[in-house]
């Protein structure tokens, strides 16, 4: 008895101390960079109108904040260059370009499944395509879609769309016969083998190439903010530099690092706690 | 109900390719309503294929298989196909694995979870219904896996190796866990293993096979009453026979096994 109850504090005990070694070398390695750097700028090293040191930039939220937050009175600035509308302008960008390459992907890869012509038809094609980076689609986006949300969406779907169909094909491939027999054995249809049996056995896999995909999709749509669309954390960053003001740039910079990491975890949770039986099934 | 005839079948794998198999030849045997038929052979003899047969996965190159009188056209739920390879789906719990079937047939969530716990009650189950396979033992992911194949009211369980991948003790509590089920039940059994003891302990006639391409070698009635006592001169007696019967084929086999790998011509 004692001891079935000291073993659920012990394990809580020994997470928690991982947790805070684990973090101790987030701070040690962040720290580091930052101290190399706070060093060589205070000894006059670099040059900080070009590399403020951190405690600058940080420092100046609040003179940024005309450009980053919507401000009643400050009318030069337009308002969609707010910090908030930035992020949330980027984020939906980026989330809805994942939805739809998703759900596209998704789609094609299970017609290609089922219609060997389909697949015939398509592939060579699409195997074509999926290598080309998705900032190299910008120019082609903007001109198609002129200079706002639909080319930056263009640009996440194309990053995500070809190598997710790709991804889907070769795992309902791979998919264990053993399920799919079990199945038919039970009196499963087509269709049914399709809903119960191949999509929930390819979800993990398809997750973890969506999130290995998701830094791509991410620096494309930022790419495009910066290129063309004017608007989101990547024109926050140029605007920045052309108005030499690289306390701006270099803030925007951090903004976009924490953002892209806080998703990529949000995806690492999500897929731990929906998506848990990878381990389990032999995909 | 419950009765399968084989007459003549054959099975060869990849038709019309370089990686022709021969993987059965010529099979013609019958099984009994009710009856536990244990089929051994050496390994890659086509006693897999022959359940695949039956279950209608796979449809014979040669030769007709009927059930209860019906040529076997595809799959049913009546003749119920166990693996090896745990077959539970890893995304679903037990229970919902065991109700798969009668989802499939469009039953009510509440009706079919009520079902499906009454066969985990009657293999053992009950507490476990709403772990996740991975949770589970292997002993008790088969027992899950039969469980699934009474729900639906499979009259026929045919089984591949089902214990294979159990530890000794495990395996022999498997086997009389089956038996326990099967006893009165009225339902057909075809049970494949390459372990002599297994048949000896569970059939009531014992079919051997020969090495690839396998063809029916004999079938031996198992003349004891159960349980069965496996340190027992009869058993001694059984056991002789198929380690006798079986000798020369397995070292056919272990020679073909390899001249195959030397030519690559293995299918799997």
């Amino acid at each position: 008895m004692a001891a079935a109850l000291r073993v659920p504090s012990r394990a809580s005990s020994l997470r928690f101390r991982w947790f805070v070694v684990e973090a101790g070398w987030w701070v040690l390695s962040v720290g580091i960079v930052i101290g190399i750097w706070e060093i060589t700028a205070a000894l006059g090293l670099i040059n900080t109108i070009i590399l403020p040191p951190p405690h600058k930039f940080v420092a100046e939220i609040r003179d940024q904040s005309q450009f980053l937050m919507p401000q009643p009175g400050v009318t030069a600035i337009p308002l969609h260059f707010a910090v908030f509308t930035a992020i949330g302008a980027s984020l939906r960008r980026v989330l809805i370009g994942l939805l739809l390459g998703s759900l596209a992907a998704v789609l094609t890869g299970s017609l290609a499944f089922y219609l060997r012509l389909f697949r015939n038809l398509t592939f060579p094609t699409i195997t074509m395509l999926a290598p080309i980076a998705p900032a190299a689609w910008i120019p082609l986006a903007i001109l198609a879609f002129g200079m706002g949300d639909g080319a930056a969406i263009f640009v996440v779907f194309v990053g995500i769309y070809f190598t997710l169909t790709l991804a889907t094909l070769n795992s309902m491939n791979n998919v264990d016969q053993v399920y799919v027999n079990t199945a038919r054995v039970l009196g499963a249809s087509r269709r049914q083998i399709m809903w119960h049996v191949i999509f929930p056995a390819i979800l993990p896999n398809l997750f973890v190439v969506l999130r290995m995909n998701f830094f791509a999709a991410w620096m494309g749509v930022l790419a495009a903010e910066m290129v063309g669309v004017r608007t989101g954390l990547g024109a926050v960053v140029v605007m920045g530099r052309q108005m030499m003001n690289m306390n701006l740039t270099f803030l925007g910079m951090a903004i976009i690092g924490l953002v892209g990491y806080l998703l990529d975890v949000g995806l690492g949770v999500l897929q731990k706690r929906v998506l848990w039986w990878r381990s389990a099934a032999r995909v | 109900m419950g009765e399968i005839v084989c007459t003549n079948v054959t099975k060869v794998w990849g038709v019309g390719t370089t990686r022709e198999v021969a993987a059965l030849e010529n099979v013609s045997f019958s099984v009994r309503h009710g009856e536990f038929v244990v089929v051994i052979g050496p390994s890659g003899c086509g006693k897999s294929t022959l359940l695949m047969l039956l279950s209608g996965l796979e449809m014979p190159t040669g030769g007709t298989i009927t059930y209860n009188g019906e040529p076997i056209t595809g799959p049913d739920a009546d003749r119920s196909l166990i693996f090896q390879q745990p077959s539970l789906f890893p995304w679903r719990s037990t229970i919902d694995n065991v109700a798969f079937g009668l989802q499939l047939r469009g039953v009510p969530r509440k009706e079919r979870r009520q079902q499906a716990e009454k066969f985990l009650r009657q293999v053992g189950l009950r507490e476990f219904a709403n772990k996740h396979p991975h949770e589970l033992s292997g002993g008790m992911q088969q027992r899950a896996a039969i469980a699934r194949a009474l729900c639906l009211g499979a009259d026929v369980l045919l089984m591949d190796e089902p214990f294979a991948a159990l530890d000794v003790q495990t395996r022999f509590h498997m086997q009389s866990f089956l038996l326990d089920i099967w006893l009165g039940s009225g339902k057909t059994v075809v049970f494949v293993t390459h372990h002599i003891d297994e048949a000896a302990y569970l059939a009531d006639r014992v079919v051997i096979f020969t090495a690839r391409p396998g063809r029916l070698l004999d079938s031996v009635d198992i003349d004891m009453p159960r349980p069965r006592n496996v340190i027992s001169p009869d058993f001694e007696r059984y056991r002789a026979l198929f380690v006798e019967r079986l000798r020369s084929e397995v070292t056919r086999a272990f020679q073909e096994q390899e001249l195959a790998e030397m030519l690559d011509t293995r299918i799997k």
